[in-house]
């Protein structure tokens, strides 16, 4: 397919949806999450309920991405009025559609959060949780099916890619995702423009472009929501980047734990690839990249770019010293570019509305967007979207609508195993990069927990310093035998058993740990434990034996 | 599998569907080596955990040492060298989950059915594994019952649920 089908294609679709036939959308979230929850049921319920009426052509069923409040699912939305119902019975359904579709009112009582506000919002977008998103990387996530090539070309999907083959250079690209001031959103926010620039210069026959899916934090899922929720989008971003950095071959590296996701995404290369958008001579330019999926196998130290190089080659994922970086010798010892999903996700609509566009979102250090998987203690849980520098409070109270039972906050976990503990006294803290880390934490890839006085901020530090205990690969001796030591002294701690000696020996192994180990597991694996000793140092005090 | 002594297996039966799976798996990737971890895949999701005669046609058909097979197999978590029991519970220990009483789920269960996470009960019929994190976050506590994810569970619920699974009640 050349550049004037696609056009064709576009236009025919576009057209098609303009023309609409269909007098109403209804979405049905089918997120993981909301699948867990019943919504492939709902779905059936809901197509057998829109035939009985005959009304197969005014209203359009959708399946799509993760609308975001997932433990409101399963989740069903009305367009355009933008209704969305939540915790959907099947044996509701029929009234719903009755009331929305028949008496043109939607049914109050059943409305999102109808069971928790006062009065829900008729319209979702005006709900605080919605509200005060934005949404580029999530885009549209819950409004297209992911399942459907079409759905994303309408919505100015490889438009893009389009855009780079024809009109601009690969240094064109490489300068606009400069001035976008895109940092990585895997955590350690690094500049992607740079990264791109570095693996553009090394000369070389070959060079890869690895998605990082290998989403290993626990309480994290916004890679896999987006990968869910469209995956197209990540592919385009992966075209882009292997045009910029002079790439032929993508790997889109997945969680073996996320099944739909990565079904999914193996989908979506197949229909890019019959419509000439990925393979060889994209769009009928000298272009070409095709893209392979490898399916993790569950080992968190994998995340780590040269362990999850390692993975890819087949063998065991174990890091190896850097330098030299990936950027010059990498998957087989190629200039190998590794962006996280988020990354990949942000491309196309730098791409599309410009780099300047995007880098005056947020704040003058962390430009764009972040994803937040908001979970724990938490009224609203679910995948949420913020400009950086958005402040924890906001996200707390007004997104996530407060804690459960209203209770007390007490501290907000970031960046999972890798990151710290946020007290209550720090809720204004605005989240971008600088700021988490001048807290002793990092923002991480975007798992957020909130959790109140329940949590003993001492087990906090011990069920993340045993996790890291048993990702470590076991490689270099600190990660290996320090983090084993370090769990069990906070165990003998959370049995009161612990003195004040063992409590400087915790913190001076966590020293030794950070900076001797080999890869950000290891030098990372200290910092719960750090973050919770710097701000609840009371609660490891009050458990400690003192001798008289 | 020791490095250096010979490995005494039983041969596999090449009509066996599983085996033919994995047969076309590995042609599809050409016997290249660094597709030992989607052929591994493969076998473990066609016998459900990976017996050491299949390792073993596995390691002869890529011509890799067996050394280099089983250091990738017992690295990963995925992959399990003993049967995971007829029916797997699943118990996630994410952040989340963790939060908000996987613990509790997991002393439950050793309490009233004697396994703990990584046993398999002496009949085979249940299996008990801990999740680092399924992702379902917004579900939490959550347990996943032979592929089926149990949102937000209690611990009373979940022994109800087993105990339906493998047929006591």
């Amino acid at each position: 397919m050349n550049r004037h089908d696609l056009k064709t294609i576009i236009y025919a679709e576009k057209t098609k949806e303009e023309n609409n036939k269909y007098r109403h959308k209804i979405c049905v979230c089918c997120g993981a999450s909301c699948i867990s929850s019943g919504s492939e049921e709902v779905m059936k319920k809901l197509q057998e309920e829109i035939k009985t009426r005959g009304l197969e052509n005014e209203v359009e069923v959708v399946p799509t991405g993760c609308m975001g409040p997932c433990n409101q699912g399963p989740l069903m939305k009305f367009l355009p009025e933008y209704n969305i119902y939540q915790k959907i019975d099947c044996s509701n359904i029929s009234a719903i559609v009755q009331s929305q579709l028949t008496e043109k009112k939607p049914i109050e009582d059943l409305l999102l959060f109808a069971d928790s506000r006062e009065k829900p919002f008729l319209d979702a977008q005006e709900d605080p949780f919605f509200k005060k998103q934005m949404k580029i990387a999530l885009r549209n996530c819950g409004h297209i099916n992911p399942e459907r090539i079409e759905d994303y070309l309408v919505h100015n999907g490889y438009q893009a890619l389009d855009k780079v083959l024809f009109e601009m250079s690969p240094e064109e690209v490489i300068a606009e995702i400069k001035q976008s001031r895109l940092r990585g959103r895997g955590g350690a926010g690094y500049p992607t423009g740079f990264k791109w620039e570095t693996v553009y210069k090394y000369v070389s026959d070959q060079k890869y472009v690895i998605c990082n899916g290998d989403e290993g934090d626990p309480g994290a899922f916004m890679d896999r929501s987006v990968l869910e929720g469209n995956p197209h989008r990540v592919l385009e971003g992966m075209a882009i980047a292997g045009y910029a950095v002079g790439a032929s071959k993508g790997y889109a590296y997945i969680r073996g734990e996320y099944p739909l996701a990565i079904k999914r995404f193996e989908l979506a290369i197949k229909q890019a690839r019959k419509m000439g958008l990925l393979g060889n001579n994209i769009l009928g330019t000298s272009f070409s990249f095709d893209i392979e999926v490898r399916i993790g196998a569950g080992a968190f130290v994998c995340g780590e770019e040269t362990a999850l190089i390692a993975s890819i080659e087949g063998k065991r994922g174990t890091p190896r010293p850097r330098p030299p970086f990936p950027a010059e010798s990498g998957l087989w010892g190629k200039p190998t570019l590794i962006n996280n999903v988020e990354s990949f996700a942000a491309i196309s609509p730098i791409i599309n509305n410009g780099g300047e566009w995007y880098s005056e979102i947020g704040t003058p250090k962390s430009a764009g967007t972040k994803v937040f998987a908001l979970a724990g203690k938490i009224k609203y849980s679910g995948l949420i979207e913020v400009p950086m520098g958005t402040t924890l409070r906001e996200i707390v109270f007004d997104i996530g609508g407060g804690m459960q039972n209203d209770a007390d906050f007490k501290a907000a976990q970031t960046g999972g195993p890798s990151g710290g503990c946020i007290p209550a006294e720090h809720l204004d803290v605005k989240m971008d990069y600088e700021s988490l880390v001048s807290l002793g934490s990092i923002m991480g890839s975007g798992g957020l927990i909130i959790m109140d006085k329940s949590s003993d901020m001492v087990d906090v530090a011990r069920y993340f310093m045993e996790f890291c205990m048993d990702e470590s690969c076991g490689k270099c001796v600190p990660c290996r035998v320090g983090t084993r030591m370090m769990h069990d002294l906070l165990q003998k701690i959370c049995d009161n058993k612990g003195t004040q000696i063992d409590l400087n020996r915790l913190e001076e192994l966590a020293v030794y740990v950070k900076e001797t180990s080999l890869c950000g597991l290891g030098g990372s694996a200290p910092n719960p434990l750090l973050s919770t000793l710097r701000h609840f140092r009371q609660e490891y005090e009050n458990r400690i034996v003192k001798h008289d | 599998m020791k490095s250096g002594t010979a490995v005494h297996t039983k041969e596999l039966s090449k009509t066996d569907p599983r085996v033919k799976l994995i047969a076309a798996k590995m042609k599809k990737e050409n016997y290249k080596p660094d597709a030992l971890i989607e052929i591994l895949h493969t076998a473990q999701n066609a016998y459900g955990y990976l017996p050491k005669e299949v390792l073993a046609y596995i390691t002869k058909a890529l011509h890799l040492p067996p050394s280099r097979v089983y250091s990738t197999v017992t690295f990963y978590h995925f992959f399990s060298l003993k049967s995971k029991g007829e029916h797997t519970c699943l118990v996630c220990t994410g952040t989340a989950c963790y939060v908000k009483g996987a613990q509790a789920i997991l002393n439950e269960i050793e309490k009233k059915l004697g396994l703990k996470a990584g046993q398999v009960s002496a009949d085979d019929k249940l299996g008990v594994q801990v999740a680092r994190c399924i992702g379902a976050c917004g579900l939490a506590p959550a347990v996943v019952l032979d592929d089926e994810v149990q949102a937000k569970v209690s611990p009373d619920e979940i022994i109800k649920k087993i105990n339906i699974k493998i047929g006591t009640v």
